[in-house]
């Protein structure tokens, strides 16, 4: 969440609580909600490393809020990241992982373990339909993270097809 | 209840010029009244040929299939067609409208065929081209029309005869994502009001509209649930098979 963070705050200094909303509005429903102390803690590291500096600002009959600014660190880290090319397809699937090294314990077949991910790979697409339906079409960015997880999925189905061609 | 379909070890063997080809390989499947099944596989798996052959378009090599029943495959062609008309709606992944009539008697004719008179005919089509919203299109050759609208005259001609089973091959397989989506919205509707659907499709987002999948690798059923999403992603086992 490291950079998620930098990059909003690149647009303007914020307190954690405004930075949870900003994920939210920005992702949608599909997005997992990032936990509000997950956000301070990230917060706090950033300021270890110096990316980013917190300014304590007192408000009336209220605790202090710290608003974090972006550093000049925290700016080149920022570029360094727009400039890279972000991971490719994963070789190091958890699932394959399984299907390949359970059936030498004798604990589960191949068949089994197939079929059960096939359906919650169902189970997971009719959520994301679900989702889909119920997200605002003017939310271009939360309806195109939804059409993307649906592909991955597809995709992972099609492989999971493959699989038990190739394996059974 | 008596299931709307009931296959019985349904074997389809393809005889060409070379060795047999066997594309279903003794398959069980009974369809409820009013329920939704997809069946899915990877391409090759058999899942066209089964739908093919369970409306009677091809003949089965072995085995048994009823219709809201009554035992079909042991028919004459002719019978079987009687009984096909009035009991199954097909759509086809490439619409197979006549393209030298128009929209309006592409969805008249199997009710005419059928031997319903020309006004319950005429009245049932201008009321599924209402529901389908091609009643502008009405008077059009289907060829001038875009994919996604042809697929509703494919779908409306198959409803014409208030089929007891819809049977949908690949539906949506040659339309972009907006047409897509307009006719699962139509399947769904359909499915609304009680109409038994079995649906062949590679997608997944397709499938998950349907009451139960069944999923078909080289001829056989390998699983077949009842998907339940929200959360959990636990889906209660209907029948495995091996």
């Amino acid at each position: 969440m490291r950079l998620q963070l930098l990059a909003l705050l690149a647009k303007e200094p914020a307190h954690g609580y405004e930075l949870k909303q900003a994920l939210e509005q920005t992702f949608g429903n599909a997005y997992p909600s990032p936990n509000i102390g997950q956000i301070y803690v990230t917060l706090g590291r950033l300021e270890k490393d110096g990316l980013v500096r917190g300014v304590d600002v007192e408000q009336s009959n209220r605790p202090n809020k710290k608003v974090y600014h972006l550093t000049a660190a925290g700016l080149d880290t920022l570029a360094i990241w727009a400039d890279e090319p972000t991971e490719g397809p994963r070789v190091r699937d958890e699932f394959f992982m399984k299907l390949v090294l359970a059936p030498m314990t004798g604990m589960a077949d191949r068949m089994a373990l197939i079929t059960r991910q096939r359906r919650h790979y169902l189970a997971l697409m009719q959520d994301l339909n679900q989702l889909l339906a119920a997200t605002d079409r003017g939310n271009r960015y939360a309806i195109l993270l939804i059409e993307g997880a649906m592909l991955h999925l597809q995709a992972d189905l099609e492989w999971l097809d493959r699989c038990q061609e190739e394996l059974l | 209840m008596t299931p709307v379909l009931a296959v019985k070890n349904l074997v389809k063997i393809y005889r060409t010029a070379g060795a047999p080809v066997p594309a279903v390989r003794g398959v069980d499947l009974e369809v409820e009244q009013g329920e939704f099944v997809a069946v899915m596989g990877p391409s090759g798996s058999g899942k066209s040929t089964l739908v093919h052959v369970m409306a009677g378009l091809d003949s089965r090599t072995d085995g048994e299939i009823w219709l809201a029943g009554e035992r079909v495959d042991t028919l004459g062609e002719a019978a079987w067609a009687v009984k096909r008309r009035k009991h199954i709606g097909f759509v086809f992944q490439f619409f197979n409208l006549v393209a030298n009539m128009t929209v309006a008697d592409n969805v008249e004719l199997p009710a005419l065929l059928a031997g319903q008179s020309a006004r319950q005919a005429r009245e049932r089509r201008d009321y599924l081209l209402g529901e389908l919203g091609l009643t502008a299109q009405a008077d059009s050759p289907p060829g001038r029309l875009s994919g996604g609208e042809q697929q509703r005259v494919a779908l409306a001609r198959a409803l014409a005869n208030q089929p007891t089973l819809l049977l949908a091959d690949e539906p949506t397989g040659n339309l972009d994502s907006g047409n897509t989506r307009d006719v699962l919205r139509l399947l769904k509707a359909v499915h609304g009001n009680g109409q038994s659907i079995v649906l062949v499709t590679h997608d997944a987002r397709v499938a998950t509209m349907a009451d139960r999948v069944l999923t078909l690798c080289d001829g056989q059923i390998t699983d077949d649930g009842r998907i339940k999403g929200r959360g959990g992603g636990v889906s209660d086992v209907v029948r495995l098979r091996g």
